[in-house]
């Protein structure tokens, strides 16, 4: 019997679990699939949204605000890639000035610091590559970039670290009520948890459906990208937006936190929640509005298309709430965005609503006593001065050798993914965690070189390893005459 | 640590411009590589074909790569696998990294680069559709398959025929697997015709010229691709799709310089070869720093790539001495030159060409042919019969002019002049040109 039961290991799932692991809790974060950040959280643009989106007055606008504020210290705190870079929304034109100024005062309703309107000669030489024919711009200095896996495997890191547990490849099939709280059926077992937290992401109507008629409907909406090399990630300095008007949706234009330059989305409504295909249209859309925007991209650096489903509803808000007629249970559900920016004030929210309806929160005595029990710390080679460098690898040679040549990732930190409290099982789960692969040859170089490493490790024949899902084999067999035959 | 030479990369470009460097007397060479054993690439080419040009006769990629590196034998070449080179300044300083030195700086009186290539991915041709398990690269495939034994996939398809994809193709077919297609977006194949016939034609492959990718099914592992046909300006045709079940989908859609050193170095870069600006002599624009190999333009053949690292190793033995000598009166060490060659001093001629050409290397001659002959390499950009190739200086002289029958993109075409030709020279540029007799698509 656990205190609390998560469902769903993405951002949001992670945020509830690292705020939760502060205090004397036995608590469990159950994920469907292989690894955490798999859902939307994979996939997404990776702003931190300052905040002049929401109505005034929703959740969403309060959240956002807020966690955008926290941002900065949860991931110095977490060790994860963050930028406060701002963010532009560019107008072409006295319509999309109009919007700027509209948008301009709901952020100043909703609280966000330093926004401003800047005139064209202003954003121009904010933001040089510009086109010319850019006529304003709402300037959000708080707005800013992050590593959204990284952020959601460094609180499940933290959260671990500090007596929690995930459990992987554990789909919760069924919610049953006992006296004492639920029983949540698992492929293989049972979970029987005093509380539960549904941050179940695409699935979070699905799993509400298990314990109550379902009031709200998840629409799924995929975003394509273009995600390229980090040649062109000095392109722009800042997030920036297209004006969002009626008959278009906007894109953005912006540096990853690893420093590639990202641009899309696409906004469309697909029946399949797992439906993560790119499209020629979807694609050719989002090249010309950028375009549009920047006339310099260059489209031949591209590296990889994605896309990522986010979990818009039928609400105007973020839902988020001990649902209604149930007892002991909350939900944080359609999060869409501006989920990441929310995430680091969703965690606290959610815990509030526990203890509204009962769960004694007791700080652990471990962190009281050691506050660097909340903190991770990892290494990144490809951002540490020569004397860092020397001094690592001569604390631990692995740190000598790099695997990754175009993000220059070290074996030794390969390693510490593997070995990590969340373990890298997947050639993806390495990637997440230590971008390795990410980079322009995709894996064409790192691949070979990490398989082995990760079949050695975990001590499996090269052929069970796996790209991704269960079923995204690498190897069909050994050669003939492999090392089998002799 | 100060050397004189540092070599970096140790593929068949490295080593020969070890060998030869050391041959014109440079003694203190540094070969730094990343992987653990010399050869580079050719270490995963275990078909034949190599070396008929330079050893007068047909070894495998290993064993090619066992004779360049058995010329460093009985030299003061300093060999250091498993060294990879994080960065290279202007002024030839040198960071890099491994497991049994840690951290090492090298203050470097020549530098060679030598890095190689790397292969264009699926990103680079934006092929919408699932991202499944079961897509990679020809080389990344050959390595698996070669190097660590492991099969790739049963049921095969070839995006482009690039050199690596067409042997991969007959690779994949002997270790049991069955090759549906190569598919090829141009209306004639990348590849030397040689590895068109003994590749896919002797085992029944299908090359499906003007056809494109369009489409990839697969949420797991690969399941199938969409095969387009294409118009004259490389767009899918609607209505021509048609699916392939396959588990594996192999690219070989061209190859890109691995220039990051060098940009980090301010070495100017050609975008036509996406490798460095040189001179004749395999110099980039910054002055003691050379290239050759694969980094500088990508060959066909690695009897070319041996040939042009020979040029580079004379070549930055040359910048040595004649900075020794300039130097000689302040100090003798050979590294603390401060006075390098300026570049603008150097007078150049440019090199230009016409728009059947995709590239020359190199892109300009500099004053001081110190060579006999000069080798202009270009490749032409759609397939050519009957025509002359001429070299052309601004008043309309032409300089030389040579026949060829026949020229294709995959392989890569070699003019030779004499260097007195070029000395002779007022002008400041030259006009590389062809003039087509015909032209044909493919037959």
């Amino acid at each position: 019997m656990v205190d609390v039961a998560i469902i769903g290991g993405g951002v949001i799932g992670a945020s509830v679990a690292y705020a939760l692991c502060r205090y004397d809790l036995s608590v469990i974060l159950l994920e469907k699939e292989n690894d955490v950040a798999l859902g939307a959280t994979r996939a997404n643009s990776g702003i931190v949204h300052a905040g002049y989106d929401p109505p005034p007055g929703s959740l969403m606008a309060r959240l956002n605000v807020d966690g955008n504020a926290k941002m900065p210290a949860l991931c110095r705190d977490l060790d994860v890639l963050f930028e406060p870079c701002g963010s532009l929304v560019v107008a072409f034109g006295p319509k999309e000035d109009a919007v700027i100024r509209t948008l301009y005062e709901r952020g100043v309703k909703n609280g966000v610091p330093g926004l401003s309107v800047v005139d064209r000669p202003g954003v121009l030489s904010m933001e040089p590559n510009l086109s010319p024919e850019v006529t304003g711009a709402l300037w959000a200095p708080s707005a800013g970039i992050v590593n959204p896996w990284d952020l959601c495997i460094a609180m499940c890191e933290v959260f671990i670290r500090n007596g929690g547990e995930v459990r992987i490849s554990s789909e919760v099939t069924q919610t049953e009520s006992s006296d004492d709280g639920w029983i949540l059926h698992l492929p293989n077992g049972r979970v029987r948890a005093r509380y539960v937290v549904n941050t179940a992401g695409l699935y979070s109507d699905e799993v509400h459906a298990q314990v109550s008629p379902p009031d709200f409907r998840i629409l799924p909406a995929r975003g394509q990208y273009f995600l390229l090399d980090k040649r062109e990630g000095e392109r722009v300095h800042r997030v920036l937006f297209s004006c969002p008007s009626e008959d278009t949706k906007g894109v953005l234009i912006t540096r990853t936190a690893h420093g590639n330059l990202i641009v899309g989305p696409t906004k469309e409504s697909v029946p399949d929640k797992e439906d993560t295909a790119t499209t020629a249209e979807g694609l050719a859309e989002i090249r010309k509005k950028a375009l549009r925007m920047v006339d310099s991209i260059r489209f031949r650096d591209n590296i990889a298309n994605f896309s990522g489903i986010r979990a818009n509803t039928d609400r105007d808000d973020f839902i988020i709430r001990a649902v209604p007629g149930v007892n002991h249970y909350v939900e944080a559900a359609g999060i869409k965005s501006p989920g990441l920016a929310s995430a680091p004030a969703i965690g606290e929210y959610v815990v509030d609503r526990l203890r509204e309806i009962g769960l004694s929160t007791v700080q652990k005595q471990s962190v009281t006593d050691h506050p660097d029990a909340l903190t991770r710390r990892v290494v990144r080679f490809n951002r540490m001065t020569d004397e860092q460098r020397a001094a690592l690898v001569v604390s631990d040679p692995a740190y000598g050798r790099v695997v990754c040549r175009c993000e220059t990732v070290t074996e030794g930190e390969v390693l510490d993914a593997i070995r990590s409290p969340l373990p890298a099982r997947t050639l993806d789960a390495i990637k997440r965690r230590t971008a390795a692969g990410l980079g322009r040859c995709q894996g064409g170089f790192c691949g070979p070189r990490i398989a082995a490493l990760l079949a050695e490790e975990l001590r499996i024949p090269p052929t069970e390893m796996i790209k991704d899902r269960p079923g995204s084999y690498i190897f069909t067999g050994p050669t003939k005459g492999g090392p089998d035959e002799i | 640590m100060k050397s004189d030479l540092v070599i970096i990369g140790a593929g068949p470009a490295g080593l020969a411009a070890a060998a030869q460097a050391y041959k014109e007397g440079v003694r203190d060479i540094l070969l730094l590589e990343r992987d653990n054993e010399p050869g580079g690439i050719l270490n995963q080419c275990i078909h034949n074909g190599f070396g008929l040009h330079i050893y007068k006769e047909e070894l495998t990629g290993p064993e090619y790569a066992e004779r360049a590196f058995r010329e460093l034998d009985e030299t003061s070449v300093r060999f250091m696998p498993d060294t990879m080179v994080l960065s290279v300044s202007p002024d030839r300083r040198i960071s890099a990294v491994s497991r049994t030195e840690g951290l090492i700086r090298i203050e470097a009186g020549s530098v060679i680069l030598a890095m190689g290539c790397r292969e264009r991915t699926r990103g680079a041709i934006s092929i919408p559709g699932d991202r499944p398990s079961g897509i990679l690269t020809a080389g990344a495939a050959q390595r698996y398959v070669n190097i660590e034994g492991c099969m790739v996939g049963r049921r095969v398809v070839l995006l482009g025929s690039g050199d690596i994809g067409l042997i991969m193709a007959r690779r994949m077919t002997l270790e049991g697997a069955r090759v549906l297609a190569c598919v090829e977006l141009m209306p004639f194949s990348g590849g030397l015709t040689r590895n068109i016939v003994q590749c896919l034609q002797d085992y029944d492959i299908p090359l499906l010229l003007s056809h494109t990718i369009t489409g990839i099914r697969g949420r797991k592992r690969l399941e199938a691709v969409t095969v387009s046909k294409v118009d004259e300006s490389l767009r899918p045709i609607p209505g021509t799709e048609t699916e392939l079940d396959c588990d594996t989908l192999l690219l070989s859609v061209g190859l890109i310089p691995e220039n990051e050193l060098s940009r980090g170095a301010g070495v100017e870069l050609d975008p036509r070869t996406g490798g460095p600006t040189v001179t004749d002599d395999t110099q980039t624009s910054v002055p003691g720093i050379f290239a050759c190999g694969n980094v500088l333009h990508v060959h066909d053949l690695v009897d070319n790539v041996t040939l042009e690292a020979r040029k580079a190793g004379r070549a930055a033995a040359r910048f040595l001495f004649s900075a020794t000598r300039e130097d000689i009166a302040e100090t003798k060490d050979v590294r603390s030159s401060k006075k390098s060659p300026d570049p603008s001093a150097r007078p150049v001629l440019r090199l230009t060409s016409d728009e059947n050409i995709l590239y020359t290397v190199p892109q300009a001659f500099s004053s001081e042919l110190s060579d006999q002959t000069v080798d202009i390499y270009f490749r032409v950009k759609k397939i050519l019969r009957d025509c002359d190739i001429l070299l052309v200086d601004p008043d309309g002289t032409v300089l030389r002019r040579v026949y060829r029958e026949y020229m294709t993109p995959g392989e890569m075409e070699k003019l030779t002049l004499s260097s007195s030709m070029l000395t002779a020279r007022s002008a400041r540029s030259l006009t590389l040109t062809i003039r087509p007799g015909e032209e044909t698509s493919h037959d």
